[in-house]
């Protein structure tokens, strides 16, 4: 496809990437010229500087035969610019990143109205992440598969786990429980194991089960799994507004502390049943006296990402909660995942994500098949679903007489909201929903899995 | 640095080189000459020892700017000490030194020879001679880049060190449907010139390799008058096609995809035509007394203008004995050379334009001294760093032409013959002045003169900074 993206920040660049090594025609739009050069002379791409909402730049572009144009740049009005004219000049698919919270209440009319395909606020994008991570306190990593039913979660092992030196197909034999491990990182690398690869302790797994199942399976190797019932959050960002309204509504009490008094004046007035404090959180005693030690769960939403990371070291230390830390630059990654954070949260990672995922749901109406792509294990692997449409050669036969490729795994299949865990006798029905997991990337089609 | 990486591309490099030396040994099949089999070896070992080396992909393919000048000078290094082997081994030049000089000739379109006699070659010699010139000019990293699924944005690093101009663009985002469609417009260009001259009724053989000079804008010919002995109505379609692969071929993109209205609007393009047709006028004006016929002396203005501002180098007469205003002309035109983007050698206009618009600005600067202005060229503002970097070109330029006319000095030949030969080099035209003039060649000079100028060549060809970069010791040492 032929995709313009407006506006070459952290997002933009991150799509551009992403989206050119998937075989798209990628051009990019921005005013800052440096921008443009540095992207452009890294990716195979080209670059135009210009204001995107311009109609001469988007012709030059090539808005007319453009199937896509994602707005990203940082102000929403120009974003909701570049595709109203997009729309008139090229007639394509738009998607714009709209943050602020007024346009959010109505982002329903704004999109209809306005022809937009989608709208992504990653503020909100965010909290929704966080509010699924809190969801599973062990887990280091929660994603959502087939509308919510089935869950990717990714856990690190102790090292004296009980499944350490086990066999992968002896948590289905031996511990009797239906989960099935579609990954496994050792260090910095990443496996797709079959049923004889041995786990030790200290890895981390990736695995699929119903919210049911996992957590039997939580429980059988001795993981804590209960919902925290209580979290706190340090700033009272956008961000924060957002998950605090989703945790409530989840039955979890929220507390907030924001240094700015006027700040937390709004926030007790939008959120009338959050307990907000008003302090200084990078002051030990504040965090102490306000009961960090009992919390179950932590959230640092500072705007500083050096802030938010010694606010989780120092949660880590002085409790047992299960911490998320926003970061928003998302450079030396490797050297982050070293530290005890708990979970990172990066809003402009997970728009990218959100944005790749629609970019190829878009693909799939046109001949591809890939329902949902998650980039999973730091875009290492991915996991994909298949809608199955029609009976083909993958359709009605036995997973164990069929020779699928190296580094891929079937992970599950949803057939008429049940969700099955394939194993050997087990075959894909038209229908069904497969879930495949591979290292080998740009799948576009169920059959790719065969060898 | 990534050395790996610019090893494969070497080994690439010698793959392709054994695959087009294929072709002049079929050459030799056809015209059952004995050489051949000195152009099926040196094709079989490029192969095998290309092939060792690319046999195993690298992992790592990020590089960087400096990366790409490298194995971009680096590649033409290699391409040029491979290809000069068939000709010293055939004996055809029985000095390997000659032997490369010819070749770097050939691969950097400059089309200055060493030989004496012409058409004493094999005839699969005068192809392969003339065949360097068709790759190289559009260049060799380009085609690899067109063929090759190359994976990374990293390569237009390759592409804007071999390719020539101020700025580099992609005239696709896809840098490899971009090295696909200059390499179309090119073959295509190429074998339209080709039917043409074999309508007119060339032989095929001459219609190829002079085919293939003109479109590289390299200059060898198969006879030892260059193009002066072919009819009158094919140094008419040599003219104009010459001309023609001057032009930036961004201009017949813009064709290709209806966008009329830019093509012709090209700053750069019309400048150049603006050259051509006042440089042509003061010719004719100034020979028509010589000639004694209007017709003849705008026939040979024309072919020399176009033979020497496009850095072709064919000569249709020997323009040495020509009056001095006109010689002084072509001198001039030696320097500005073709458009940027095209497959000439040369300054380039856009580069001649953006000096001239400086020095406007900075006589307006003079006048109103806090006037604030952007120079503009094709139509937009031009970047302060392009403005610096085209600067320092022209002071790179000007340090390694001198430097290198003292060395060739000391062969003690007269001064317009060291300068015209060192920009007759440098710029990739071929013929100079005098001893190097269309009917003279470089064989007189010494072998010291020889790889000074064979270093001209390439620095010329790539545009100066990737030959200096490589031979610059801050690159060794933070390796």
């Amino acid at each position: 496809m032929k995709i313009i993206i407006v506006g070459c920040g952290k997002v933009g660049r991150t799509l551009a990437g992403a989206l050119n090594e998937e075989g798209h025609d990628i051009v990019v739009v921005d005013t800052n010229a440096k921008l443009v050069e540095s992207v452009s002379s890294s990716l195979d791409i080209m670059g135009i500087v210009g204001n995107g909402a311009s109609y001469g730049v988007q012709m030059e572009a090539g808005v007319e035969e453009a199937d896509l144009l994602l707005a990203v740049t940082t102000s929403d009005e120009l974003n909701l610019l570049c595709c109203l004219i997009a729309k008139k000049a090229g007639n394509c698919h738009t998607i714009a990143r709209v943050r602020n919270p007024i346009y959010n209440t109505e982002i329903g009319f704004i999109r209809e109205e306005l022809g937009l395909s989608m709208i992504i606020n990653p503020e909100q994008a965010a909290a929704d992440e966080i509010a699924r991570l809190l969801r599973f306190p062990s887990a280091i990593k929660a994603d959502t598969f087939a509308k919510g039913r089935v869950e990717l979660l990714r856990v690190q092992l102790p090292e004296k786990s009980v499944l350490h030196n086990r066999k992968v197909m002896e948590i289905v034999s031996f511990f009797l429980c239906d989960v099935l491990v579609c990954a496994v990182e050792r260090g910095e690398e990443v496996i797709i194991p079959n049923g004889n690869f041995v786990l030790q302790g200290g890895d981390k797994i990736s695995f699929i089960a119903s919210a049911k199942k996992a957590a039997e399976f939580f429980k059988k190797i001795s993981f804590d799994y209960n919902q925290v019932t209580n979290t706190m959050i340090v700033g009272g960002s956008t961000i924060a507004i957002y998950l605090a309204e989703k945790l409530m509504n989840m039955g979890i009490e929220v507390k907030i502390i924001e240094r700015d008094r006027q700040k937390c004046e709004t926030l007790s007035e939008q959120l009338p049943n959050a307990v907000i404090i008003n302090g200084d959180a990078t002051e030990e005693e504040v965090l102490l006296e306000e009961g960090l030690e009992y919390m179950q769960s932590f959230v640092a939403l500072t705007n500083f990402d050096e802030e938010n990371i010694m606010l989780s070291l120092f949660a880590g230390e002085n409790s047992k909660a299960k911490r998320v830390t926003k970061v928003n630059r998302i450079s030396f990654e490797n050297v982050v995942e070293k530290l005890n954070l708990g979970a990172l949260v990066s809003p402009k990672h997970i728009t990218a994500n959100s944005i790749l995922q629609y970019v190829r749901a878009m693909e799939n109406a046109s001949g591809n098949n890939v329902e949902t792509l998650y980039r999973i294990i730091n875009g290492k692997a991915e996991a994909l679903a298949f809608k199955i449409k029609e009976t083909s050669d993958v359709v009605g036969i036995p997973f164990e007489k069929m020779s699928l490729k190296k580094n891929l795994l079937i992970c599950c299949i949803v057939r008429k909201n049940k969700i099955i865990t394939p194993r050997g006798k087990d075959m894909i029905m038209v229908g069904d929903t497969v879930i495949v997991v591979t290292t080998n990337q740009g799948l576009n089609d169920i059959h790719d899995i065969l060898a | 640095m990534n050395k790996r990486f610019i090893l494969y591309l070497l080994g690439c490099i010698l793959c392709f080189e054994a695959a087009f030396l294929v072709l002049p040994w079929i050459v030799s099949l056809i015209y059952k000459e004995a050489q051949g089999w000195a152009y099926l070896c040196c094709a079989v070992i490029l192969g095998v020892s290309g092939g060792t080396i690319v046999y195993k992909k690298p992992k790592n393919t990020v590089f960087y700017a400096r990366d790409g000048f490298v194995a971009v000078a680096l590649s033409w290094v290699v391409l040029s000490i491979a290809g000069a082997l068939p000709l010293w081994l055939c004996k055809d030049i029985p000095s390997y030194v000659d032997a490369l000089f010819e070749t770097i000739s050939g691969f950097t379109t400059t089309g200055a020879s060493i030989l004496t006699n012409v058409e004493g070659l094999a005839n699969c010699s005068l192809f392969w001679r003339s065949f360097t010139h068709w790759v190289g000019g559009m260049g060799v990293l380009v085609f690899i880049l067109a063929v090759l699924p190359l994976a990374g944005g990293y390569n237009m690093h390759l592409m804007r060190a071999e390719s020539p101009g101020i700025t580099v663009g992609k005239l696709v985002p896809r840098i490899r449907s971009t090295a696909m469609i200059l390499y179309g417009i090119y073959l295509a260009m190429t074998i339209v010139e080709i039917v043409l001259l074999l309508i007119t009724g060339m032989p095929l053989f001459h219609a190829l390799t002079l085919s293939f000079g003109t479109a590289g804008t390299g200059g060898f010919g198969v006879l030892n008058d260059s193009i002066a002995s072919y009819p009158v109505i094919q140094q008419a379609i040599i003219t104009v096609f010459m001309i023609l692969f001057g032009v930036n071929f961004n201009a017949y993109y813009f064709m290709l995809i209806r966008k009329w209205k830019q093509a012709f609007e090209m700053e750069e393009v019309r400048a150049y035509f603006l050259i051509i047709t006042a440089a042509i006028v003061l010719i004719t004006l100034n020979t028509m007394r010589m000639f004694g016929d209007v017709f003849a002396a705008f026939h040979h203005a024309a072919f020399q203008v176009g033979s020497i501002i496009t850095t072709t180098g064919y000569a249709t007469a020997d323009f040495n004995q020509w009056p001095e205003f006109s010689k002084a002309i072509l001198v001039v035109l030696m320097f500005i050379g073709a458009c940027a983007g095209s497959t000439g050698g040369g300054m380039k206009v856009s580069r001649v334009l953006l000096y001239v618009k400086s020095v406007i600005r900075e006589i307006e600067h003079f006048i109103h001294p806090r006037s604030v202005k952007a120079i503009r060229l094709e139509n937009r503002p031009v970047d302060q760093q392009a403005i610096r970097t085209t600067k320092v070109y022209l002071a790179a330029y000007f340090l390694i032409f001198f430097v290198s006319m003292l060395i060739v000095s000391l062969d003690n030949f007269d001064f317009t013959t060291n300068f015209t030969a060192i920009a007759a080099t440098l710029n990739n035209i071929g013929p100079g002045l005098n001893v190097v003039g269309p009917t003279g060649n470089f064989s007189a000079f010494s072998a010291l003169s020889k790889f000074v100028m064979m270093f001209d060549m390439l620095a010329g060809r790539l545009e100066i900074f990737p030959m200096l970069v490589l031979f610059s010791p801050l690159v060794r040492k933070n390796s």
